[in-house]
């Protein structure tokens, strides 16, 4: 009997890193960040307020798992042991369920202090397009939240959608911004951007007749629309950065600046690692406050 | 920190903007508002470095607000909200 080969397009690619400049002996506070997202997990190590280590990786079926493979994934790259470790700071949507944090704080008050951090602190309105919710969050020039906006109710435009539709369509995630600009004219924008019609949505264009990228190419116009009414309710002040899987998806990214009439910021940093960072940034606050375990 | 409780769907924008920043805490607005809509908790979840207590809308009602407010908006020119009325500090808005 033939084997069936099925191929999972939205896989995307996880991964881990460690500043190879940096000896965690040499640090004073070491502190932990862990954002266990809908779709991801992240842990971010911090030596003294600057990142030592990352891991970056999906999310599994149980969130302490989730939680303890993510930063395992951030060790594995060092030779640190975990008992290191001064205080842990657990965000995201799983955030209470991270058996080894010290404390949880909300994603908003992490991912503007996170994205205050990777961006710099001239970033004062930050889109996180997450797996299940869209947040918009403005902050000063300390990472400090002046006003936000969460969506976790509906997940039209998020990353899940995204990953049903690249899956739906075929085409690897990493390929999905690409292919959808191999359009000879932009088609417009899909009517819904519900995932759970994301499957009647995408036949229905295939059987109409368009090109799997058209069929792109309109779905990730109408996840821009999606995303740039709810940022517009919040108003857009320079300068803009963009957080989470979705900043890393140009079929989406370029469609939404011209929406937003502004340049996005750029950084070397894996933008999904902004709440952890955050996270992690709490965590050395709270350590300098004398709140940590360290005497 | 004006902070949007609610969602957006395809029915519309349902967010209660509560202004941190004018709220002290007192909880006038947990006792006014019938369905339970508002909380007072110690510590803002969203400003860990804050330490006064600040209102904010319940966990469990924020994906319910155009039911949960449903009642008290049952026509265009019905009497002020409970919730506004008992903000006297005057924090709370709604969007729709």
């Amino acid at each position: 009997m033939a084997e069936e080969k099925k191929q999972e397009f939205w896989r995307w690619t996880e991964s881990s890193w460690k500043d190879p400049h940096m000896d965690w002996k040499d640090a004073h506070f070491i502190t932990v960040g862990i954002d266990v997202g809908s779709v991801s997990s992240q842990s971010v190590i911090m030596a003294d307020g600057q990142i030592f280590a990352y891991g970056n990786m999906r999310t599994g079926s149980d969130s302490p798992n989730s939680a303890r493979n993510a930063l395992a994934f951030a060790l594995e790259t060092t030779d640190m042991p975990e008992e290191r470790m001064d205080y842990c700071v657990g965000t995201g949507y799983g955030r209470v369920n991270v058996p080894f944090a010290d404390r949880a704080i909300t994603e908003i008050a992490c991912h503007a202090r996170g994205a205050n951090f990777i961006y710099g602190p001239e970033v004062r309105t930050i889109l996180d397009v997450g797996g299940q919710d869209i947040k918009a969050i403005q902050c000063d020039e300390k990472g400090k939240v002046t006003t936000f906006l969460m969506n976790d109710k509906c997940a039209a435009g998020t990353g899940r959608g995204m990953e049903v539709f690249s899956d739906l369509l075929g085409v690897p995630i990493g390929d999905v911004g690409e292919r959808s600009f191999q359009v000879k004219e932009e088609p417009p924008a899909v009517s819904s951007t519900c995932v759970v019609y994301a499957k009647s949505e995408a036949t229905g264009l295939l059987r109409k007749g368009w090109t799997t990228e058209e069929a792109l190419a309109a779905y990730c116009r109408a996840m821009a629309e999606r995303i740039f009414s709810l940022i517009e309710r919040l108003g857009v002040v320079p300068e803009f950065a963009v957080t989470g899987g979705m900043a890393k998806n140009r079929g989406v990214m370029d469609r939404l600046m011209p929406m937003v009439k502004l340049e996005p910021m750029q950084t070397r940093w894996d933008t999904q690692i902004a709440g952890a960072a955050g996270a992690a940034l709490f965590a050395h606050a709270l350590c300098k406050k004398g709140k940590g375990r360290k005497k | 920190m004006l902070a949007n409780y609610g969602y957006k769907d395809a029915s519309g924008d349902f967010f209660i903007t509560i202004d941190t920043g004018q709220c002290d805490g007192c909880g006038n607005c947990v006792t006014a508002c019938p369905m339970g809509v508002f909380l007072v908790e110690d510590e803002d979840p969203n400003d860990p470095l804050r330490d006064e207590p600040v209102a904010l809308v319940a966990e469990n009602k924020k994906k319910k607000l155009k039911y949960e407010c449903g009642g008290c908006k049952p026509v265009s020119h019905s009497p002020p909200l409970p919730c506004v009325e008992a903000c006297k500090s005057g924090a709370i808005s709604h969007s729709w």
